[in-house]
């Protein structure tokens, strides 16, 4: 069974200046380990459609369910954990209190706060700044520790709003690389959104590519790629293919705006 | 030290403008005192001398500039003789005596500080309520608001007297001036404060399904300290005013303000100017104190370290 599933989903936001269509029949299903990537121009709707599965939005028409449920029951029942674009860290909060956060909230002891605040630091490498305050971090350590903090209760979806998008290059691979990493010893179904071509292509088992006015899907891309991927692989001719695929699927997108 | 000098720098320029100030101001006075002991002056009848404005007359008489500085009761005191006031006052009389200043810098302290936890309390209360409710919301800023434009100073003998009538008397009743005056800043800085978390802060407590209760324990009010702190700062030295506001209609005893009513009544002025230089280093030493437990708790929050 699907873990997410949307049908035929419409959601029209009533703005002054008219209804918006942020998202019009999109249907879409996600299977358990799939790590997804949105990716389309600005206004195509992925960040709707991520907000729809974590119950952040409620569509105006269609079908969702996420692990059997509606969004709104998942996401009362802790089914996800979110990663904002920006990392949003309390300021006053240490790392540790931060990735503590979710646990205070959800009523963990503090015995057990303290064993998981120790186990996700140590998988998104950041053990020994625990006691650090996020000013004291880097941008890239920050949003490491915003997706420990997303880990921490445990949730089997994790959903990623452009968390790299901030951040340089060459900080962005190492942390795409860091995430396949986590993703596959923790096996969770990850949903992506991005701007960026080689991000998607180079994460993904499965690529969707978004267009907007309305936003719609307008391909959806299996990755033959394996799911063990060194940093090269985006050199080899079948990375370069699916990435010309998602590059036309863009343009084709945009072709009916003019 | 170099943060020391600019402040610095105001000092002495205020010291000087005062220095200064203080020869036209007390001129007349001080010639028509001259001419009871012989010394010759020009014009030498007084009222010739009503005639001329304080500058001029100085202008004419440089040999009693001297004399100005040293009246006993001057239109303008001079620096040294409210210090020496505030010196007599402060360190020669026992702080238990009425005349000394530190008895009545307590009395003025003691509405100040139980009008500012009132004031502070009502108006994180009243935040609270305007940000949760849509009622209040909508209903108590614009009443705060107007709370504002009333004059304290018209609107404290009422308060008095109205205490009064009813038999509450003494610490209360200037206190809830206090609290009146120092609620306001307090309101809006919380209000301000406990609306900062922007979307993405709320958006993530809800994907945790966080509790309002929650939301606003560990989201809500800590990210309102900064603005808190501010606002005390504010509060506290408007309490203050308070207070003395509260003393003068009623003819109360002691206090600040009461010092600088005696000093008025009776023709001291060298009194009232101590008094008032009294208030104004309380209330410095308010607000520094203020300031010292604002770093400690920002810090200990973790908060200084991108300001310090």
């Amino acid at each position: 069974m699907s873990v997410i599933s949307a049908t035929a989903l419409d959601l029209t936001f009533q703005t002054g200046d008219g209804p918006v269509h942020a998202l019009k029949d999109v249907s879409l299903d996600i299977e358990k380990g799939d790590f997804v990537s949105f990716i389309g121009p600005s206004g195509c709707g992925k960040t709707t459609f991520l907000r729809c599965i974590a119950g952040l939005e409620t569509p105006t028409g269609g079908d969702i369910s996420v692990n059997g449920m509606t969004p709104d029951e998942a996401r009362r029942a802790r089914a996800y954990g979110y990663v904002f674009q920006a990392a949003g860290l309390y300021p006053w909060r240490t790392i540790g209190g931060n990735i503590r956060l979710p646990l205070e909230i959800m009523g963990f002891s503090k015995s057990e706060q303290a064993e998981r605040v120790a186990r996700v630091l140590d998988l998104v490498d950041l053990a020994g700044f625990e006691k650090k305050f996020p000013w004291q971090l880097s941008g890239g350590m920050q949003q490491r520790a915003s997706i420990a903090r997303a880990l921490a209760f445990d949730a089997d979806i994790l959903l990623m709003d452009e968390p790299f998008g901030a951040l340089d290059e060459i900080v962005r691979d190492h942390l795409n690389e860091q995430l396949l990493h986590l993703w596959a010893r923790t096996e969770k179904t990850i949903g992506f959104v991005t701007h960026s071509i080689p991000e998607a292509v180079y994460l993904s088992t499965k690529i969707v590519v978004m267009s907007p006015r309305p936003g719609r899907i307008t391909d959806v891309i299996d990755s033959p790629l394996p799911r063990e991927r060194p940093l090269d692989i985006r050199d080899t001719p079948e990375f370069i293919e699916i990435a010309h695929r998602v590059r036309d699927g863009l343009r084709a997108g945009h072709q009916d705006d003019v | 030290m170099k943060s020391l000098w600019p402040p610095l720098a105001i000092v002495l320029v205020i010291l000087g403008i005062w220095i200064a100030a203080v020869v036209p101001m007390n001129i007349h006075l001080t010639a028509d005192q001259a001419a009871r002991q012989d010394i010759v002056v020009t014009p030498d009848t007084p009222a010739e001398r009503k005639e001329l404005s304080g500058l001029s007359l100085a202008v004419k008489n440089p040999d009693i500039w001297g004399m100005t500085y040293t009246l006993d009761r001057p239109n303008l005191p001079s620096p040294h003789q409210v210090g020496a006031e505030l010196y007599k006052t402060v360190f020669t009389v026992a702080p238990t005596s009425r005349r000394s200043l530190l008895h009545h810098a307590w009395v003025t302290l003691s509405a100040t500080l139980l009008g500012f936890v009132i004031g502070t309390t009502l108006g994180i209360l009243l935040a609270v309520g305007i940000v949760y409710n849509r009622t209040m919301d909508k209903s108590v800023m614009p009443w705060a608001i107007t709370s504002q434009t009333i004059p304290i100073l018209a609107l404290a003998p009422m308060v008095i007297v109205m205490l009064g009538s009813i038999g509450i008397q003494g610490l209360l009743p200037k206190s809830i001036i206090s609290a009146y005056l120092s609620f306001f800043p307090v309101v809006v800085g919380m209000v301000k404060g406990l609306r900062s978390p922007d979307a993405m802060q709320l958006d993530l407590l809800r994907t945790y399904n966080a509790s309002p209760n929650q939301g606003f324990w560990k989201l809500r009010l800590p990210a309102s300290m900064p603005y808190l702190f501010a606002s005390l700062k504010i509060g506290i030295s408007a309490s203050l005013v308070g207070a003395i506001v509260g003393e003068l209609p009623t003819g109360a005893r002691a206090g600040f303000g009461a010092r600088m009513l005696v000093g008025d009544q009776y023709g001291q002025p060298i009194v009232t100017w101590a008094a008032l230089f009294g208030a104004a280093i309380t209330a410095a030493l308010l607000v520094a104190t203020l300031s010292l437990i604002e770093r400690r708790t920002l810090r200990r929050m973790g908060m200084v370290g991108a300001a310090a």
